[in-house]
């Protein structure tokens, strides 16, 4: 293997001497495996199994027959809206909040911006990726709640009611706002290896072979970064998807989307059938193990240019 | 600096800022009175024995995960850069793991698989709780730790070391520990964060950790709860600082990706 190549000529040796098993010719109980089964038994325990389980409930009744009644259900009322709505917020958040991030990582890689801005942006988008859940919605409530410092600053000192306009920040667009605040730092971060792809001398020749801006933007810029940007949006789709306890926080639960719908389950009684939050669960992990496969060639594909 | 650069830095610092500002504008404002500015109700907090031990809990729970989890992977990478290169593909799959079943689908089936199971595991969050936050914390771990050894000549330091006379537990701990130190601190600081913040598991399951505090405080008590909001931020903000100053390499695509949302 590649690691083994990379030993170079004076310890050629070394993986052989690791090895006595292949120089002597004889099988050994392979005891590097053995080192492994922690791990492994671990992650069988703890990842498999569960997973397992969630995939097995889906399809079982209460008395843990095979049904297809739980997934079936999920197109009807009002778990279907449910997926609608964790669809359109997650959707909504990763276009606006991939475009957005793009714009920001770039204002603050290209040339011509200072080194310290990017590091600053960079420290505070890995601080502001994890802040997230219970405190990031005080926050946006302590800002456009209903009693909020921004909401009441635009009604004392510029007239405006928020509140008037139809807004809530417990409503779908309040919680697409807050997400952003982890959206943008996620695309920031991932997107900014792919921009320093870019090489200079792309757009020096580009524009010594007198390509306009655009041109540049159209025929090089964008398809060599494409594959990066559409991979980052896929991780802000999955990031937004999964979110639970931002959206529970905001708005105490009364946001319909498919992870407070199973969370519902558990804190209340209000579904009787404990397959069916295992249908919901199901439906998620097939949603996200979808993007996934988009995702793997994807990133294959930006990593030809990444430096 | 372009005007467009510019504009799209301001409109960014802005939106990252205010929230931030505003709320400490609350956590400065006093109940009584609902005018700014006490220190009151961080006084409040502090003198709070449920913010101390859910504190205390949560403090706990994540050193106990970051032990656990290195005790897993340290070395399991370690035998993967050392003899095992074909598994790497499957650990690193394993490491993604968290991006397909999130937290809330990873609980449902932790609940489904663990009900009935001995009262000190299942009722415990040093049991149920530890062991699934371990899982969460598989993609830090694999990251950081797998970028430190690829750092590191893993092939010539344990040659080194055998020829040298030393067995097994000290090659591990002696030379090869001190030498992926910087990657192992920042699998561990990114845990930490990761810990101190979940709510979805702790939540579901019924285990009264911080973020829960907080989460309580915030739906009872406003302005407490800005000055929680604040400190919790803090906690964060040092713990990626703390990141940074031993080293950030290549840690940061895994830590974005499972975060306590």
């Amino acid at each position: 293997m590649a690691d083994e190549g990379r030993v170079g000529i004076s310890t050629d040796a070394a993986p052989q001497a690791l090895r006595p098993d292949i120089a002597s010719g004889r099988r050994r109980l392979p005891l590097a495996w053995l080192g492994t089964v922690p791990f492994f038994a671990y992650a069988i325990a703890f990842l498999f199994v569960p997973a397992g389980a969630v995939l097995l409930g889906a399809f079982q009744d209460k008395n843990d027959n095979p049904t297809l009644a739980n997934v079936r259900l999920l197109f009807n009322h009002p778990y279907i809206d449910a997926y609608k709505t964790s669809f359109e917020i997650s959707i909504v958040t990763a276009l606006i909040g991939g475009i957005v991030g793009l714009f920001i990582a770039y204002a603050a890689i290209r040339e011509g911006t200072p080194a310290w801005v990017r590091s600053i942006l960079t420290t505070f988008s890995g601080v502001a990726a994890n802040f997230g859940g219970i405190p990031l919605a005080f926050a946006f409530i302590a800002s456009l709640g209903p009693l909020g410092i921004v909401t009441v600053f635009l009604k004392n000192q510029l007239h405006f009611d928020l509140y008037g306009q139809n807004f809530a920040i417990y409503s779908k667009l309040g919680v697409e706002i807050t997400y952003m605040y982890f959206q943008l730092p996620l695309m920031i971060l991932v997107i900014a290896p792919a921009i320093d792809g870019l090489r200079k001398e792309w757009r020096e020749a580009a524009s010594n072979l007198g390509a306009k801006q655009w041109q540049f933007w159209r025929y090089v810029g964008l398809p060599v970064l494409m594959p990066s940007i559409l991979g980052a949006m896929i991780l802000l789709f999955g990031n937004a998807f999964a979110a639970y306890a931002t959206a529970y926080s905001l708005s105490s639960g009364s946001v319909n989307i498919v992870p407070i719908l199973i969370g519902a389950y558990y804190s209340g009684n209000v579904l009787d059938n404990p397959h069916l939050a295992q249908a919901m669960a199901f439906g998620m992990f097939a949603v996200l193990a979808l993007m996934m496969l988009i995702y793997i060639p994807l990133q294959r594909r930006a990593a030809r240019w990444a430096k | 600096m372009t005007l467009s650069a510019v504009i799209w830095l301001l409109l960014g610092a802005a939106y990252f800022i205010i929230p931030l500002f505003a709320t400490l504008l609350i956590s400065l404002k006093s109940t009584q009175t609902g005018k700014c500015c006490t220190a009151h109700n961080y006084g409040w907090v502090l003198h709070n024995g449920d913010f101390w031990h859910t504190l205390r809990l949560s403090a706990l729970l994540a050193v106990e995960t970051i032990v656990i989890s290195l005790a897993l992977f340290v070395p399991t990478i370690y035998l993967i850069h050392l003899k095992l290169p074909r598994l790497r593909p499957v650990i690193a799959f394993l490491a993604l793991v968290p991006f397909i079943v999130p937290p809330i689908v990873m609980v449902v089936g932790l609940l489904r698989t663990f009900k009935g199971t001995p009262d000190w595991f299942y009722q415990k969050p040093y049991g149920f709780l530890a062991a699934s936050y371990v899982i969460l914390a598989f993609p830090y771990m694999f990251f950081s730790l797998d970028a430190g050894f690829r750092s590191i000549d893993v092939h010539t330091l344990t040659e080194a070391s055998q020829s040298l006379g030393a067995k097994w537990p000290t090659t591990l701990f002696r030379v090869i520990l001190p030498n992926i130190r910087s990657a192992a601190l920042a699998a561990s600081f990114l845990t930490l964060a990761i810990v101190m913040g979940e709510f979805t598991i702790a939540n579901l399951a019924a285990f009264h950790t911080f973020p829960i505090f907080i989460q309580f405080v915030s739906e009872s008590q406003g302005f407490p709860a800005g000055a929680l909001t604040l400190m919790s931020f803090g906690i964060t903000w040092a713990a990626m600082l703390s990141l940074l100053l031993v080293g950030r390499k290549r840690g940061a695509r895994g830590a974005v990706i499972a975060g306590a949302r």
